[in-house]
């Protein structure tokens, strides 16, 4: 087991990629400019490639690298020039009704940051591993599980409930690259995969969205009801 | 061995050589005959599978694949929805006058189709949770295939809202590979195998948390309440043989997945918990969809809610356990695919007819479509799990499997909420079927053959299987049940 024998160097990068992590899926929270939200999420995925390339040099798991890298390019390039183009065929570049202000957001993230942190002590405490990364982990893993179902519900913009899907994707990754770095190889490289090809149907989609319904915002799709 | 092996290539090669085929050759004509011939192959390849299954697992293609007794249950489940939509699609689809893009349509229900037979197969649980979300990416485009708002509105609901559950499927199935590694090492191959050995030295904290995150995900696809929100939306949007897919279908597809995990649960021996979280989430099902056929107004949308109703029936069965009500879950979900495809080519064959999807819309169905009408109306009565069909059966099984201390309060529940929805649902076809006559056109309204001879093929398997309860497969039903429940 990676987590229970990690010299301090490397504990302490782990640390420092999972936190800043976090941070900018706080970033992602707290402002309401498209743009904003997309260079947030490709600076969330390089610091996940950094992550996995680390586990991969401090844990010995070569396959890690590979990993890294195809985690560079379709997260943290080819995923956020896809929505770049998408949010270039629109004419909105930010979200317009907010349910909620981007500081209340913060807030509430904050205490979802709390409860997930208490999840993960017990967890961890079951197997003795309430001193090493395991919690830190765990933490991040859930509370941007949270921060992303938070922005899916409070957001509207297409493109924003988009991004709040793949933070919430970007979470389990970033989890799973700590606690259980020698999952088969073969499973992490469909899923990237697969995000690809949800974030191609979302392009389709909203292009259809625009020419049908004429609007790409959540708020304006309730012909559906009962 | 190999002759099994032969009959799951076939089984799964037909319907990707239909899809290459639809869009290799971009005719409607040629389109629609190449998947109904794909689905015949299907469905006649996943008949003879439940016979030739013994206890055992069975693994092909270097242990990607697993044959199990549940396996070849719920792919003969798809198939035969897969192979009644098929011959519906085609006299369905020329009413919409799409020619020019039809052939899109049938490329992506192969897909569809193949999707829905693979999921179920699948041993590695990595590689099941990936087959369901490419289940959903396929179905999105079908849902949207109409092209008006409305369906939009049904198919990006639809992906959001499945996309974010089944992600919580993901971050469960991750913590059971954690659970797992304490076990057996941080690599191994995830199967559900290897899963269920290690389950009883695993930690029972996190198995939990694991289960329940599993639970929700796949329940959100499955379309337990409250995670059903996608669930009406779509199904009323899409043309009506892709709603008889997504509800017979695509449904018990992830149904399996929380049945395997159950399974896993049971192994690790945590009480009553997983059984009790399943068994309340089918109970609200059950309530929403009461309330909501009661005052329904869409047509589909009325046999949407239905399905809801029938998953949440399926998921009390699993959660009361035992042999009773397992066996009953599993025979309920047949008769749910068999009924469900009966009730939304009805649907779809009406709302083509009189041009509304209102249920105050259609009226004088009795006068003007005779033989549909009495079809339709059969289905109805066996919907609402009246005798003498199928559903009545498996609903009577499942409430006698709930009749113990624990889990009283749910029998008395699904009662109550059944003999609501069986009011509800008979009150609409009343309103349908005897409207004010002065509207009532002359009778002579004209269903095209195919379009009616499906409804015919789910009708009659359904009163066999409602009339006579074959020994062949009560035995095979109950011999799952230990692996899923105590």
């Amino acid at each position: 087991m990676l987590v229970q024998h990690l010299d301090p160097l490397a504990s302490s990068l782990f640390s420092l990629l999972a936190i800043v992590s976090l941070l900018l899926s706080f970033v992602m929270l707290g402002s309401r400019w498209l743009k904003n939200y997309l260079y947030a999420f490709a600076a969330e995925s390089w610091a996940i490639a950094a992550l996995s390339a680390a586990v991969g040099h401090y844990g010995g798991y070569p396959e890690l690298y590979v990993v890294a890298v195809l985690t560079l390019l379709f997260r943290g390039l080819l995923l956020p020039y896809l929505i770049w183009r998408i949010i270039g065929r629109l004419e909105v570049d930010r979200e317009i009704h907010e349910i909620l202000q981007p500081s209340s957001g913060l807030v509430i993230g904050a205490l979802f940051v709390m409860f997930a942190l208490a999840v993960s002590y017990r967890i961890a405490a079951e197997f003795h591993l309430e001193l090493t990364i395991a919690v830190l982990a765990l933490t991040v893993m859930l509370s941007m599980k949270l921060i992303g179902f938070l922005m899916l519900a409070v957001r509207h913009e297409a493109i924003s409930q988009i991004l709040g899907l793949l933070v919430l994707e970007n979470g389990i990754f970033l989890g799973s690259q700590i606690l259980v770095p020698g999952m088969p190889l073969l499973i992490e490289l469909v899923i990237l995969f697969d995000l690809l090809v949800i974030v191609a149907c979302f392009g389709v989609l909203v292009g259809y969205l625009v020419t049908h319904v004429g609007t790409t915002s959540a708020l304006d799709l309730k012909r559906l009801v009962g | 061995m190999t002759s099994i092996g032969g009959l799951l290539l076939a089984l799964t090669l037909a319907p990707s050589i239909a899809l290459l085929g639809c869009l290799g050759a971009r005719r409607p004509r040629i389109a629609e005959m190449l998947n109904l011939l794909a689905s015949a192959i299907s469905f006649a390849c996943a008949l003879p599978l439940p016979f030739l299954v013994d206890g055992r697992q069975m693994l092909f293609w270097s242990d990607y694949v697993l044959l199990d007794r549940v396996s070849a249950w719920v792919v003969l489940c798809s198939a035969i929805v897969y192979f009644l939509a098929s011959i519906y699609a085609v006299g369905y689809m020329r009413l919409l006058k799409e020619d020019h893009r039809l052939f899109r349509f049938y490329a992506l229900f192969a897909g569809f189709g193949l999707t829905t037979l693979v999921g179920p197969l699948m041993n590695s649980v990595g590689i099941y949770w990936i087959a369901i979300e490419l289940t959903t990416l396929v179905s999105t485009f079908l849902v949207a295939y109409e092209r008006v708002a409305e369906s939009m509105e049904a198919a990006w609901k639809y992906i959001m809202v499945v996309s974010a559950g089944i992600s919580l499927a993901l971050l469960g199935t991750i913590l059971f590979y954690w659970a797992g590694s304490f076990v057996l090492g941080p690599t191994y191959q995830m199967t559900w195998a290897v899963l269920r050995e290690a389950a009883p030295r695993m930690n029972p904290a996190l198995t939990i948390l694991a289960f329940l995150l599993v639970l929700v995900g796949y329940g959100t696809k499955v379309g337990l309440a409250p995670m059903h929100s996608w669930l009406p939306d779509a199904h009323s949007e899409s043309p009506a043989p892709v709603s008889a897919m997504l509800s017979g279908a695509l449904l018990n597809t992830a149904m399996i997945g929380i049945v395997r995990f159950l399974g896993i649960t049971r192994a690790a021996d945590l009480g009553q918990l997983p059984q009790l979280v399943l068994v309340a989430f089918g109970a609200l099902s059950l309530l929403i969809g009461a309330l909501f056929i009661v005052r329904q107004r869409g047509i589909k949308r009325l046999m949407a809610y239905s399905s809801i109703e029938h998953m949440g029936m399926v998921a009390l069965g699993f959660g009361f356990g035992g042999t009773l009500g397992v066996a009953g879950a599993l025979y309920h979900m047949l008769n749910h695919s068999l009924n469900k495809s009966l009730m939304f080519f009805g649907a779809g064959n009406m709302m083509r007819a009189y041009g509304t999807k209102e249920i105050l819309g259609i009226n004088g169905v009795s006068r003007r479509f005779p033989v549909q009408a009495a079809l339709w109306l059969a289905g109805a009565v066996a919907v609402t799990g009246a005798p003498p069909f199928g559903l009545f059966l498996s609903e009577f099984t499942i409430m006698r499997a709930g009749l113990k201390p624990s889990f009283s309060w749910a029998v008395y529940v699904m009662a109550v909420l059944l003999i609501v929805i069986f009011v509800g649902f008979m009150n609409h076809f009343r309103s349908m079927y005897c409207g004010p006559a002065e509207d009532a056109a002359p009778p002579g309204g004209k269903v095209s053959a195919w379009c009616a001879v499906p409804m015919w093929l789910a009708l009659a398997p359904l009163l066999v299987l409602g009339l006579w309860w074959p020994a062949g497969i009560w035995s095979y039903l109950t011999s799952i049940a230990p692996s899923v429940s105590p």
